[in-house]
């Protein structure tokens, strides 16, 4: 078996009264896609929360390559190479498609402090963007304001800058959501191929796509993993019925 | 609609052609009124990056100000009277030369900008506001009981400062002086904008959770803008100081915060020209309403509001029809 690139160890992290991760270990190896399912409230933002900074956990630790980076702020574990996308897009929406993506390349090279010279003269870093955005379909649309985008467009373009960060895991976070059957189908196809660049922690609700991508999923409840294992075991496992649709049987 | 780069363009040769135009015609009052509205737009350029770039709203940027202006009366006061500054073991010299006092002037406001831009970042929106406004009030009360250099009264400089090949008691010779000032300022901030960092930043204002995950702490950005910001704020009072042969403890005033912002919104925030159409428009009103009556605000509130209401990119953003960056 091949080291995992993305590992949680124990995590925990209770509000107050309220459970929201209960000892969650998991792990995403090179290549793959592992898909974080699990009804509403049951801790999925809260366990993204604390993999990519932001929430700190009660105990448990966090693991990105050979690095323990449980105690990296959100931007060191970006510079160590976490790529992430938001369920929300948080995007600079007064900013063109192409500015966008620029930051994140600016973010790979962690050189923001360059005054004098035109950010949009800067070769290289154009380059790279444009790269990311010809392979999300958004090159056509670079100089266009990002406000003016359509909501599937957007979807696209936060997986971009994610991209033009050459991460060494991705983390994302509903990449379907608000998409249409077209969006969505060729969101699919495009993550099934950047797997193999960098592995995905994909947190999705659109469960077509789920059993589409994913070549492991574990299953979220209430803050623990009750099931982990390949689509197949999931679908016929009665736990996650049960959890899914109510405990009628 | 008008391109913004023409409408800078514009707006600049016109600052400068009303002056020249006083001088033909023998009105000095006017280049003096024209100088004003030149250290004044220099003070808020110097906000406009804080605020119109990373989203700062300071109102406290009066300190700056203020500390710009007491750097040139203390520096001034001292060689006026040719007694050094006594700080501990070191004896620093009194002068009256303007590169020095500017370069005092940008030092100690960009320092001053360091330590409240790390206590008062922490903090956001509202409570930015306040915590600013806060120091503000600190420095202001400070000087009102700094005995030394005048108190309440504040200091009176006999002669305008110097400035080599310049005859800075000319008064088109200083509004020259103001204006390349501007200019330069302008310069710089066009600059800033356009590059790598200027993106960040204002990238870093809008979705400062995205700037954190692509790598980037936007709070060292903003922290930096501030210094920047509070920099130019300062030297701008060190102008403004020249200009009255005057400091006083009005120059750390809220009032004079917020008027800065006042400028930046009626012409449009974070863009070029909005701080330079805002001043010349506040200078033009305190001048000529003033004359007619105590309450000319009233206008300028009424301008102010129509403006937040209906055209949030100021004068600027009805010219060229399209809206600024959302603070």
């Amino acid at each position: 078996m091949s080291e995992p690139v993305l590992a949680t160890r124990n995590l925990c992290k209770t509000f107050n009264a309220l459970v929201a991760t209960d000892d969650v270990s998991i792990d995403l190896k090179p290549g793959e896609i592992h898909a974080i399912i699990g009804p509403n409230g049951a801790g999925k933002s809260t366990l993204i929360g604390q993999i990519c900074g932001g929430i700190k956990p009660d105990a448990g630790s966090v693991h990105l390559g050979d690095s323990d980076v449980t105690n990296f702020s959100t931007a060191e574990r970006a510079q160590a190479g976490l790529g992430r996308t938001f369920q929300i897009s948080a995007l600079a929406m007064e900013d063109t498609v192409l500015e966008n993506v620029l930051l994140g390349v600016v973010g790979r090279s962690a050189k923001p402090w360059r005054f004098w010279s035109p950010a949009l003269k800067a070769r290289d870093l154009i380059e790279s963007s444009m790269a990311a955005l010809e392979r999300v379909g958004l090159a056509e649309v670079c100089d266009q304001v990002t406000a003016n985008l359509s909501h599937g467009q957007r979807r696209q373009l936060e997986v971009a800058v994610a991209l033009a960060l050459t991460p060494k895991a991705f983390v994302m976070d509903e990449p379907m959501a608000g998409l249409g059957a077209e969006g969505s189908h060729s969101m699919t196809d495009f993550l099934s191929e950047l797997r193999h660049e960098a592995p995905i922690l994909l947190v999705e609700h659109d469960m077509d796509a789920v059993f589409a991508l994913a070549d492991r999923i574990s299953v979220l409840v209430y803050g623990r993993i009750i099931a982990s294992g390949s689509v197949d075991e999931i679908k016929a496992s009665k736990k996650v019925r049960e959890a899914y649709l109510g405990e009628e049987t | 609609m008008i391109r913004e780069g023409y409408i800078n363009a514009i707006v600049l040769f016109g600052f400068l052609l009303i002056p020249i135009c006083a001088l033909i015609i023998e009105e000095p009052y006017t280049i003096t009124l024209a100088t004003r509205a030149a250290v004044l737009a220099l003070a808020a350029v110097g906000l406009n990056i804080a605020l119109g770039i990373g989203g700062l709203v300071s109102l406290g940027h009066a300190v700056f100000f203020g500390l710009g202006g007491y750097a040139m009366g203390i520096l001034a006061f001292h060689a006026q009277n040719y007694i050094p500054v006594e700080l501990g073991p070191l004896t620093i010299n009194g002068t009256k030369s303007m590169p020095i006092i500017w370069l005092t002037a940008v030092l100690v406001s960009a320092f001053a900008a360091l330590i409240i831009g790390l206590l008062s970042l922490r903090t956001t929106g509202v409570y930015f506001i306040m915590i600013t406004l806060a120091f503000g009030q600190m420095f202001f009360f400070f000087s009102i009981s700094w005995s030394a250099y005048g108190g309440e009264d504040g200091l009176s400089i006999y002669v305008r400062n110097v400035f080599p090949g310049v005859n800075t008691l000319v008064p088109i010779q200083f509004f020259g002086l103001c204006f390349t000032a501007l200019c330069v300022a302008l310069f710089v901030q066009s600059r800033l904008r356009a590059s790598i960092f200027g993106l960040v930043l204002n990238s870093a204002r809008q979705t400062p959770v995205r700037a954190e995950t692509v790598g980037l702490n936007p709070m060292r950005l903003k922290l930096l803008a501030f210094v920047i910001s509070g920099a130019i704020t300062g030297l701008a009072g060190a102008l403004f100081a020249d200009l009255n042969r005057f400091v006083s403890p009005t120059m750390f005033s809220w009032q004079l915060s917020g008027e800065l912002i006042v400028l930046i919104i009626i012409g449009g925030v974070g863009r070029l020209a909005g701080p330079v159409i805002g001043s010349a428009l506040f200078v033009t009103l305190e001048h000529f309403l003033g004359e007619f009556t105590d309450f000319w605000h009233i206008w300028l509130g009424l301008i102010l509001l129509l403006i937040v209401l209906f055209a949030r990119g100021g004068i600027i953003g009805i010219l060229t029809g399209k809206d600024g960056p959302h603070v």
